[in-house]
């Protein structure tokens, strides 16, 4: 019954959705503010049945309906709760539920927050959204409906991908989604500026927020996979330029571009159709991502069952929308005009080289993604592109990246002179270089040219972010208390750059230092890695839920101190049959040690992998930085609506002189 | 796709890092093959290097890495070993050849050409008369204004 | 309608072009290197008689069908139907390749399922399968008369296959001389 319920549901979405699409539409064009009006109870209705579908599949697994064939393809008794409930998507037509579930929510969250837009915006822009809605719904209907029933029903189901039986599921999917569904908002505001044909500072004060938001949900999206990939596939690698992976990447690169530019725009009035082409490059390829994950045109670690049917109705909708969009693009956007001088010593110039390496760089990982695809298609042969490209060719095109952000706090609008600069920031060039090569020195008595340079690089991102903040703090000293608040957006963009600086320090210095041994172990007997020994203790069963394990326990020594001790599995989960490694990691900032059980040998021994990963957290450490920063960007007070509506006459002292 | 595969993907995918076949080497020489076997693919998972998978041809082809090595081959000598059984599909790192060339040097390219268009953008903006500097003193005068 | 603006567009166009393209292509079958080459040559004891042994040798002077299978796979009985109809055709001699199998379960399921084997090559270590560029099983060879290999098929072999891919390559193969 429920999951008839839930079907049903869907499809009375369905119907909100398209009365969502047309009506506002067509009170558009009509005038008829009453039509528009539907535009926010379609929005509410059509998240409420949504919703109700969402708990219907969750409760087919809670009870165990292996009737469901998506339940019984998926799931079994033994599966952990936890599991069971993110298990709704750890496939095809389930993350497709979560996808629909998640725009079903922006929408919501633009039809309510959005009052004080002009109506005609608020209409075109859940019109499109809505519009976006039908073709998901519409595709999940008629190729991937989760309440598909299998009759007989199994008396046990298939059990979930071991793989995914990990925290981690728990929580990537549903951030990366707020991601990628996010950017439908930016797209959508796009095309509602290519309809009014106005891109004006109101425009981009509407926009920024939403696109920052679903910025940092991507953000965390893909540090949380990244961090999830670490621990769960067993050789301690945390990015593989995995198609899926790089289908994540690259709206994520012209996302940051996207917020950048819409800065620019907002404070200047100029590349207006620049960032109306980004809005609306990031949200296809979101949508590409999704074509790419799911049709099976791409080999993939990550690919859901893929099907070349859905591939089809994929790639029509990917057409639709992104043809037409495109289509209005060149129709209306040569209208956007400005007249305005830009420099390249000025914060536009700044942010428009920001633009360019980042787009570039997506662009790289474009072509990387799908040469083969290309190759193949012209019947050229076969050829595989993978890690050894993606890391000669991403790491020059972003490099200046890092060197550009240390300038970010201190170019103003308009212009600047070199001398200027040289004051402003010039002093932190001997202590960034100074930092940076001595770091390796001290924290690992190594060092070489390539990572010095990219160090001193992070640390000329770190210090130029912590100086600006320092230079706020101090200006603030003796005034009162109202003019002393540092604007969030302040802070907010220096804890993000500061954050890449972190990021890049990470990525040097696990990739340069890493040591991995493969060593064979008798219980007792131990291993060196520098001055870390690993004392083998020998193997014990254990059973669990769903799966039967053997447990090796390793103490770690560091100069002959015990430190810790690690837990690593080798489990057989019972419904399949699949065996899968769970590494024992001791975490600490500076330095992972990481253990991997291999192969029971003849005798009693072990074969293990160990690793030491140096600051190999700061990797992650400098994406949650990332977010936290978007974050506090978004709270600032200019985009909060009731200070908003006090202040739209009176100009803001300190936003003023933030934006000096 | 070879239908009685299924089962070994699954253990290539979930499967115990490849190290069980231990060799003897230097730690010269185990940087070597470490570096050689993380740049060729599994030809039946799913984007894995032979490397990372546990495939039964995983296993067979680290094997023959090994072989050869031992047998004193160069790096280039068993990619090209490999690639007359299975073609460049076998290497991760596409070889620089006429189809190549475009992957390689494309994204160079459109660096430069990115770049050429940003600077055109700067320079056809400053035909426009530039606006007329507001200091911040004037603001500051305006806001007292205001206030007053 | 400034044309500049078109660009994205047209990019587009082509992009989905070629993911539809792409659709139909099967992004992990892997062409062999080796077509219009000389078979790799090997010495490997014959699967019914061990004392035996074949080498590529044994296979030229006549075009031959080289079908690599073992018992555990599962898709190499699904198409085995249709090598016994093959080999009941008499058109040529089918070799098999038997990858990495144990002699006494190989020759248990040909005597179950059937032979359409002239003979089988007991590769138990799967070194002629690596020398041959085969990365799973079933595979098809179709060698002519010189020992070169001409074709080759990846995964089982359906019905539509064999008579609209395999058949005509063979009657050609058969046709040619010199």
């Amino acid at each position: 019954m429920i999951p008839e319920l839930g079907h049903f549901a869907i499809v009375l979405a369905l119907c909100l959705a398209v009365g969502q699409t047309l009506v506002p539409a067509v009170g558009l064009l009509r005038r008829n503010p009453v039509w528009i009006s539907v535009a926010q109870p379609a929005a509410t209705g059509q998240f409420i049945f949504v919703l109700l579908a969402y708990f219907a599949l969750t409760q087919s697994f809670l009870v165990n309906d292996f009737s469901v064939a998506y339940v019984a393809h998926n799931s079994n008794t033994d599966l952990p709760t936890v599991y069971r409930v993110a298990a709704v998507w750890g496939a095809h037509e389930g993350s497709l539920l979560l996808w629909v579930l998640m725009l079903s929510l922006w929408t919501l969250a633009v039809a309510t927050f959005s009052r004080n837009l002009p109506s005609d915006i608020r209409a075109c822009v859940l019109s499109v959204m809505g519009a976006i809605s039908v073709g998901f719904l519409l595709f999940m209907i008629f190729t991937s409906n989760p309440f598909e029933r299998l009759l007989p029903a199994p008396e046990q189901g298939r059990d979930l991908n071991p793989l995914l039986q990990d925290p981690g599921l728990i929580i990537h999917p549903p951030m990366l989604y707020m991601g990628y569904v996010g950017f439908s908002v930016a797209f959508a505001f796009a095309i509602a500026a290519l309809v009014s044909g106005k891109v004006d500072t109101a425009w981009t004060r509407w926009t920024r927020p939403w696109t920052t938001t679903a910025w940092l949900f991507l953000t965390f999206g893909i540090t949380l996979g990244s961090w999830w990939a670490y621990r769960e596939l067993g050789w301690g690698g945390w990015w593989f330029w995995d198609p899926v992976e790089n289908a994540s990447f690259m709206p994520w690169l012209v996302g940051t571009a996207l917020i950048h530019s819409l800065a620019v725009t907002e404070k200047r009035g100029v590349f207006k159709s620049w960032t109306v082409l980004l809005a609306i490059t990031a949200f296809s390829l979101s949508l590409l991502g999704t074509f790419l994950v799911r049709s099976g045109v791409l080999v993939s670690v990550h690919a859901f069952a893929t099907d070349p049917a859905r591939g089809v109705f994929i790639l029509i909708f990917f057409a639709i929308v992104v043809g037409s969009s495109l289509l209005l693009y060149a129709w209306r956007a040569p209208s956007f005009t400005s007249r305005a001088e830009v420099r390249l010593l000025s914060r536009e110039g700044l942010l428009l080289l920001n633009n360019v390496f980042l787009v570039v760089a997506a662009a790289a990982v474009f072509l990387g993604t799908l040469y083969p695809l290309v190759v193949d298609a012209l019947k050229l042969g076969k050829i595989s592109v993978g890690p050894p490209y993606f890391n000669t060719v991403f790491v020059p095109l972003t490099l200046p990246l890092v060197f550009l952000v240390g300038f970010a706090a201190v170019m103003r609008w308009k212009n600047n002179s070199p001398r200027q600069l040289l004051q402003r920031v010039g002093y932190l060039v001997p202590v960034a270089v100074i930092l940076g090569v001595l770091f390796p020195w001290i924290a690992l008595r190594s060092n070489s040219v390539v990572v010095s340079v990219a160090l001193v690089l992070a640390f000329w991102a770190m210090t130029t972010a912590v100086a600006d903040v320092f230079r706020w703090l101090k200006s603030g000293l003796g005034k009162s208390r109202q003019s002393r608040n540092i604007p969030l957006a302040i802070w907010g963009m220096n804890l993000a750059h500061f954050g890449l600086g972190v990021f890049v320090l990470g990525v040097t210095l696990t990739s340069a230092y890493s040591v991995e041994r493969d060593v064979r172990l008798f219980p007792g007997e131990s291993a060196d890695i520098g001055n870390y020994a690993f004392r083998f203790d020998g193997v014990h069963e254990e059973a669990a839920a769903n799966y039967d394990a053997q447990v090796g326990i390793i103490t770690l020594f560091r100069a002959s101190d015990e430190i810790a001790t690690v837990r690593t599995e080798k489990r057989r989960y019972r419904a399949q049959g699949s065996v899968m490694t769970d590494a024992g990691v001791n975490a600490r900032l500076d330095r992972d040690l990481y253990i991997a059980l291999g192969e029971a040998l003849d005798g009693g021994a072990w074969s293990l992998r160990l690793y030491y990963k140096p600051f190999v957290r700061c990797i992650w450490l400098g994406g949650f930085l990332m977010v936290l920063g978007g974050l506090l960007a978004v709270g600032d007070k200019r985009y909060r609506m009731k200070l908003r509506q006090r202040q739209d006459s009176v100009v803001d002292k300190n936003t003023l002189a933030a934006e000096a | 796709m070879h239908a009685c595969l299924r089962t070994l993907l699954m253990l290539a995918l979930l499967g115990a890092p490849a190290w069980a076949d231990v060799a003897e080497f230097t730690v010269a020489e185990e940087a070597r093959y470490q570096t050689l076997i993380n740049q060729l693919r599994c030809l039946v998972c799913q984007n894995q290097t032979i490397a990372e998978s546990n495939a039964p041809l995983a296993q067979d082809l680290r094997r023959q890495v090994q072989e050869k090595m031992r047998a004193g081959r160069s790096d280039d000598e068993i990619k090209d070993y490999l690639t007359e059984r299975y073609g460049d599909f076998v290497l991760y790192d596409p070889p620089m050849k006429k189809t190549t060339w475009l992957l390689w040097l494309g994204p160079f390219i459109l660096l430069a050409g990115a770049l050429m268009i940003a600077l055109l953008i700067l320079r056809k903006s400053k035909k426009v008369d530039p606006e007329p500097e507001i200091k911040p003193v004037d603001i500051s005068r305006i806001l007292k204004d205001q206030d007053s | 309608m400034r044309w500049g603006a078109l660009v994205p567009l047209v990019f587009v166009a082509l992009l989905i072009g070629l993911l539809a393209i792409g659709l139909s292509l099967d992004p992990r079958e892997v062409p062999s290197p080796l077509i219009g080459k000389p078979a790799p040559d090997f010495v490997l004891p014959s699967l019914s008689a061990p004392e035996t042994q074949i080498s590529v040798s044994d296979l030229r002077g006549k075009v031959t069908l080289v079908n690599v299978w073992a018992s555990w796979c599962v898709a190499c009985r699904e198409e085995h139907p249709l090598l016994m109809d093959l080999a009941g055709r008499n058109l040529l001699p089918i070799y098999g390749l038997n990858y990495k199998d144990e002699r006494a379960e190989a020759l248990a399921w040909l005597s179950r399922f059937g032979n359409p084997y002239t003979d089988s090559i007991y590769d138990a270590e799967g070194t002629a399968g690596l020398d041959w560029g085969v990365y799973g099983v079933p595979e098809t060879f179709i060698l002519d008369r010189h020992g070169r290999i001409r074709y080759k098929h990846i995964g089982a072999i359906s019905a539509s296959d064999l008579e609209h891919k395999l058949l005509p390559v063979i009657m050609e193969l058969l046709g040619e001389t010199g």
